[in-house]
Order: structure tokens, then C-alpha cells, then sequence
């Protein structure tokens, strides 16, 4: 160390990219106004790298941006026909292994795998779908949990350990069995010390966790990605990403 | 030129609701418009009852018996272009919901433990169709040419589409029209 750095900056898309120490390639670009797609990855929490939306091409590799560190000269390329594919296609296998019927939901509209889809253009969920049983939590008396929608992003997981220092959630099982789990004898949410106030209960990106009693105050049509593309909503990290 | 061959275009309803049908209505006058360039084969306006040759079908809803899949078949076998209109067809939908409900759990709930018919029973005529395990998107049945999603799509976006179509561009939505609520 002691030399200056010579130049702590990269570029993603070919747009100069300034970063500080210790910033991921995501913590850089969202200063700087680039957009990256992501869907497990949130600002306030660290980064967990599973969801695979943020994948960019680092000097022709492929590495999650928000786990990925930059580094002086990195060349970045993400918002390309090739990535824009992929992602396409790994939010087309998760709307095929849960079950997420957009207009049975009370999340739709405000859902960022719906406005994830929508910025990728996805017409249909292509692949075939899993139709796999899960278990609906209507146990506590202020929050629905709905496995059916869990994408597995782990947000509420860190969000309730990091931030509610509660630890309500973990995940369990592995491969395709993966599944959400909740921190109690009965394996119940309402068996745990969850609040509907609790930062874990408004991270989720889905519908899997909902808080009751406020399914359509908002209607269908006045929701925030009927209004606004998931980038402008995702490019306000400090601002909560919901209304 | 004015004597050119008209679009013949084919619709149906599988496991849906007709709310795509009711939106493709919602076009108003265009509707108008539309008929000087196309005319109708099967469809619930027409109430021809098989389908013939041609140049689109559309298809509203998900496949849940054996009638859908012969319905669905024959629009697969008759038209040049297949669209699957509406959130059933494209992911098996509100149907799909029992999806994760065995059907005999679904039957006993529907026509035994509910009152209301005299004599509860299981409907076992015959002619109706029988019912698959779970609801299945068209996609998953046949090769589906394009998709047009929303519950329904609007007015606006079918119309959109079918121009699009009919006037030969590749059909392209803006994001204002790509919803599936």
C-alpha cells in the first residue's frame, strides 16, 4: 500500500466508473447511475450473491456484481443482448419453479420479480412448470407467510438477523428441496416474535411475506411498477422501495 | 388490390374466463376497422363449432381436459400463427391454483361436503370432458407462436398486437402494455 492509487476506476458499459475502496462492482455502479438488475442484492444488507441477476461480464468473466469487489481498470460490461438473455432466463426458472400467479397476488404491481420480468421483457415463463405444493403460514396475526412466492433471496434471513437481531428466519434443505424455515419449535411464524414492524417484514421482494389487512388499499393499476420501471425504483438505494 | 383476400383469424376459450375475449371487444369501433381486414372463423361470435384453416388463432386460457386438448390441437393444426392470450394460457393462471390440490380432494369440496344440489354426487356424464391433474399453460401442450400477456391484456395492447401482426412487424409491446395483472 502507501502509493496512491493511480487510478481507482473502471468501466461497466463503457462509461467511466469511480470507486472507493472496499465497494463491490454494484455499490460502485449504483453511485454512479448504472443499473444492474438484481433481485436477492439490497443496499442496506450484505450482499448475498444467489439470485445471479447481477452477473456482469468482469474482463470477459462472469461474476456477481454485487459480491465482486471492483478493481482499478476492471472492464464491465452488463447491459448486453447476451446477459439481458440470461437474466431473461433465470427469472423465467424461477416463475416456473414457484408458483406465481400474478393476478391472484396481492403483490403484484409492487413485486420486483414481476418488474424484473417486465424490464427484461419476458412474454412467457417458457420453461415447464414445477407446480410444486407449498406451504401457505397464516399463523400470526399480522403476516401471511406464502412459500408458494419465496424466490429464496435470503433478505428477510439477513434482514432479521442483521437489522431486527431477531434471527426468525434460516433456509433449509438442499438442491431443488431448498426451502425458507421459520425459528420455532412448531416451525410457525406465529410461534415466533415476528412483528409486522420488523425490517424482515418489508424486504421482501415477492409476496411471501405480506402483511395482512392491506392487500388492495393500493388498487391493481396505482401500484409502484405500474408506474415505474424497476431501475428507477432500484436506483433510489436510500429510500424504502415501497409505498 | 381492394378485392385481396381477407385475415382470417380464429379464437377460443380453454380453462379461462372470456375477460380476453371481453378486451379484444373493448377495441369499440375498431372493431370496424378490424372486420374490413379480417374475418372470423371459430369463435364465440361466430359459433362455428370447428376450426378451419387459418392465418391466426388466438387462444385464451390454460389447458385443464381433454376437450381443451383437442380444441387446442386442432387450432395448432389449422393456424399459421398461435397466440396465447391472457395470464391462463401462459401459466395455467387463477385455474392453476389447484393445481397443488389433489382433484378428488377438489370434487369431494365442490359437489359433496358443499350443499345446495339435491343428492350430492361427483358429475360423471359421459360427455363431459375429463379433467387433467393440474391446469397446464398452452405452451406446455403446443408450439406457441406468441405470447400477449395481462388479466386481461388491454384493449390497447390487443389492438396494438394485432396490427402489429396483421401489417406484417414482429409484434412488439411497449412496457406500458407488458403487465400480467
Amino acid at each position: 500500500m502507501g502509493a496512491p492509487a493511480m487510478s481507482n476506476s473502471m468501466t461497466i458499459d463503457g462509461k467511466h466508473v469511480p470507486f472507493s475502496d472496499g465497494q463491490t462492482i454494484m455499490d460502485a455502479a449504483l453511485a454512479a447511475g448504472v443499473y444492474i438488475p438484481r433481485l436477492c442484492h439490497n443496499p442496506q444488507f450484505e450482499p448475498h450473491g444467489s439470485c445471479k441477476l447481477c452477473v456482469v461480464s468482469v474482463n470477459g468473466r462472469n461474476m456477481t456484481a454485487c459480491t465482486m469487489p471492483a478493481a482499478a481498470d476492471m472492464v464491465v460490461t452488463s447491459n448486453t443482448p447476451e446477459l439481458n438473455r440470461d437474466r431473461k432466463a433465470l427469472v423465467q426458472m424461477l416463475f416456473v419453479e414457484g408458483n406465481h400467479i400474478c393476478p391472484a397476488c396481492e403483490a403484484s404491481g409492487n413485486c420486483q420479480l414481476q418488474a424484473a420480468a417486465y424490464y427484461l421483457e419476458m412474454q412467457s415463463p417458457h420453461y415447464t412448470h414445477f407446480y410444486q405444493p407449498r406451504a401457505v403460514d397464516a399463523s400470526h396475526p399480522d403476516i401471511f407467510l406464502d412459500l408458494n412466492r419465496c424466490i429464496l433471496c435470503e433478505l428477510c434471513v439477513r434482514a432479521s438477523r442483521e437489522v431486527d437481531g431477531k434471527d426468525v428466519f434460516g433456509i433449509s434443505g438442499r438442491g431443488i428441496g431448498t426451502h425458507l424455515v421459520v425459528n420455532a419449535a412448531s416451525g410457525r411464524l406465529g410461534d415466533t416474535n415476528f412483528a409486522a414492524t420488523d425490517q424482515a417484514a418489508q424486504v421482501c421482494p415477492t409476496g411471501a411475506i405480506l402483511i395482512k389487512r392491506q392487500g388492495y388499499k393500493i388498487p391493481i393499476g396505482q401500484r409502484t411498477f405500474d408506474h415505474h420501471n424497476i431501475s428507477e425504483v432500484q436506483m433510489k438505494p436510500l429510500e424504502p422501495e415501497h409505498e | 388490390m381492394s378485392e385481396q383476400r381477407k385475415i382470417r383469424l380464429a379464437t377460443c376459450s380453454l380453462a379461462g374466463c372470456f375477460g380476453c375475449h371481453m378486451s379484444l371487444l373493448d377495441i369499440d369501433e375498431k372493431l370496424f376497422d378490424l372486420l374490413k381486414i379480417i374475418e372470423f372463423d371459430r369463435t364465440p361470435f361466430t359459433d362455428i363449432k370447428h376450426c378451419g384453416p387459418c392465418d391466426i388463432g388466438i387462444v385464451e386460457g390454460g389447458v385443464s381436459n381433454a376437450e381443451n386438448v383437442h380444441v387446442l390441437k386442432e387450432f395448432r393444426r389449422n393456424c399459421k400463427v398461435l397466440v396465447a392470450i391472457g395470464a391462463c394460457a401462459i401459466t395455467g393462471g387463477v385455474p392453476a391454483l389447484r393445481n397443488n390440490i389433489d382433484l378428488w380432494d377438489c370434487f369431494q369440496e365442490v359437489y359433496l361436503y358443499e350443499g345446495g344440489l339435491e343428492g350430492n354426487q361427483i358429475p360423471n356424464d359421459p360427455e363431459l370432458p375429463l379433467p387433467f391433474d393440474k391446469v397446464y399453460p398452452v405452451y406446455e401442450v403446443v408450439k406457441v407462436d406468441y405470447f400477449l400477456p395481462g388479466c386481461p391484456p388491454s384493449a390497447d395492447t390487443i389492438w396494438k398486437f394485432l396490427t402489429d401482426l396483421i401489417e406484417g412487424r414482429e409484434p412488439k409491446l411497449d412496457s406500458a402494455m407488458l403487465r400480467y395483472d
